[in-house]
């Protein structure tokens, strides 16, 4: 985490938010959270708030590689870290990103306000799995029990941080179980 | 929210210096807890202090065979930790119960421990609430409180603590290290937290300044042998209604040792040290195991929609020592 200019009170920071590999110098208040600084001063808008409370994963980004919510990440913890959004997802060409193309293909969704945020998660979560991390459906803990192998329960227990209120979620899960299945 | 500052110093003695020096100060590690209680408006520091960049963020052997936790160590982390889910699948278990794959990304191990209670009341600042505003009164005794304690309340509040990872800790006697302004010193989990008693806003026996800097877990020879149930009312990314950590050492058919611990029950991260004493000698049997935690909950005081709990945990302790006994599931 880089050095943050300050002092104590100051109530807003100058600090550099590197999205999707553009580096964007900004002024913030502190309140903002990196979901707030995304929407509502870079433009970025995929990026979703439902909750605004850490509830329903709608606002779901990548930091440093990692998902969080990025309701309850204040802006000015995030400077400096790559920070990548559903707009970041897809190749410079515009070729979608295997998860986007399976959403579209298994029509993953009805409205699609939890979609950004459930792509970006799942985008995340392949990557525990493969690091194999367990998760809580996982029968086994232990480390030399080999890949996680990602069925219907272990996709839904590590996807749980991503509510779809149009209950869109056999299709979700139909949807990452086919990139799961690829990237095997 | 009201405006804040936000400062991320070079090591902890500055961070310590700087919440010391100012009342409206708080240390900011994953902020899962503390962001949202501001937007709620339950909290309202007017410094922030970020020490998420100097916290120990490793997870160590200690000399003695144990393991010692940086604060700073993301619980996802932790979870996924080799030594952690091979020598204390509890711990490992209790961390993946919680929350949501992105929360644990940003949960501390330090914030973890330190998260408030998720009491409906204390996160409704349109409600009175003794631990948010002290003498306003707690509504939650006449009102909703299914899922509020049955073991250490008082009268002026019955909140749980909303943690699994300190449930699991607790049953490991786990111990803390702090850093404050008067230098640094250790204490087991159990005296971290304080029974709400007639002050339910005093939480912990920290005071202002002081650090979580690790969290150290001793060496158990049968920590192996060890599980986290929690029972919730869905299947995932919801607190718990109740929860328990056991370990288990059985020769023979006899219970030689056992670490109990329930979570969702009580104010703190409740040891059961009244049925491990019943268990220790005794034959690993359901009716003993069923003994051990009516013995526990023999203290219990609950609520009228809350009684559930005493069956629940009965059930889910037995349950659980049957299966570390080798009946199987």
């Amino acid at each position: 985490m880089m050095a943050c200019v300050t002092t104590a009170d100051e109530t807003s920071s100058e600090l550099t938010l590197v999205v999707n590999g553009t580096a964007h110098r900004l002024r913030l208040d502190h309140r903002t959270t990196l979901l707030d600084a995304l929407r509502e001063h870079l433009g970025l808008t995929g990026t979703k708030k439902g909750c605004d409370h850490g509830q329903c994963g709608a606002c779901t980004v990548l930091v440093g590689g990692r998902r969080v919510n990025s309701c309850l990440l204040l802006a000015v913890m995030a400077q400096g870290a790559e920070i990548t959004t559903i707009e970041g997802l897809a190749a410079a060409d515009g070729e979608l990103h295997p998860l986007q193309a399976a959403f579209v293909e298994h029509d993953a969704l009805q409205c699609g306000y939890c979609t950004p945020g459930q792509i970006c998660s799942a985008a995340a979560m392949l990557g525990e799995a493969a690091a194999g991390w367990p998760s809580a459906a996982s029968a086994s803990l232990n480390p030399e029990s080999g890949p996680v192998v990602l069925d219907a329960a272990e996709i839904r227990e590590r996807m749980s941080g991503n509510l779809c209120r149009c209950g869109a979620y056999v299709n979700i899960l139909a949807a990452i179980t086919d990139v799961a299945r690829e990237a095997r | 929210m009201r405006p804040f500052g936000y400062l991320t110093p070079p090591d902890p003695a500055a961070a310590i210096a700087a919440v010391t020096g100012r009342p409206g100060a708080a240390f900011l590690a994953g902020g899962t807890n503390l962001v949202d209680l501001m937007k709620l408006g339950v909290t309202a520091p007017d410094l922030l202090v970020d020490v998420t960049g100097l916290l120990p963020d490793r997870i160590e052997p200690t000399a003695a065979g144990g393991l010692r936790i940086g604060a700073g160590v993301r619980n996802s982390d932790l979870a996924a930790d080799p030594r952690v889910r091979a020598g204390f699948p509890v711990l490992a278990r209790a961390v993946l119960a919680g929350a949501s794959g992105q929360l644990r990304n940003m949960a501390t191990v330090g914030g973890n421990l330190l998260q408030r209670t998720r009491c409906l009341y204390f996160q409704d600042v349109t409600k009175p609430c003794n631990k948010r505003v002290p003498g306003s009164g707690c509504p939650a005794r006449a009102g909703d409180h299914r899922n509020l304690a049955i073991l250490g309340g008082s009268p002026h509040c019955v909140a749980t603590h909303p943690s699994d990872m300190a449930v699991a800790l607790a049953a490991l006697d786990a111990v803390v290290h702090v850093e404050g302004p008067d230098g640094s010193r250790m204490m087991p989990l159990g005296e971290l937290y304080r029974l709400p008693g007639d002050r339910p806003d005093r939480e912990t026996t920290l005071e202002r300044g002081d650090l979580i800097t690790a969290v150290e877990i001793p060496p158990l020879a049968y920590a192996g042998n060890s599980a986290y149930r929690k029972v919730r009312d869905r299947t995932s990314y919801a607190f718990a209604v109740v929860s328990v950590a056991a370990a288990l050492d059985v020769t023979g058919g006899v219970v030689r040792d056992a670490r109990l611990a329930l979570g969702a029950v009580a104010p703190v991260p409740w040891r059961a040290r009244a049925a491990e004493r019943v268990l220790a000698g005794r034959p690993a049997t359901a009716e003993w195991f069923a003994r051990a935690a009516d013995a526990e909950l023999a203290a219990a005081s609950p609520l009228p929609d809350n009684a559930f709990k005493l069956t629940l945990v009965r059930n889910v302790v037995a349950q659980m020592l049957g299966e570390l006994a080798g009946d199987g599931p």
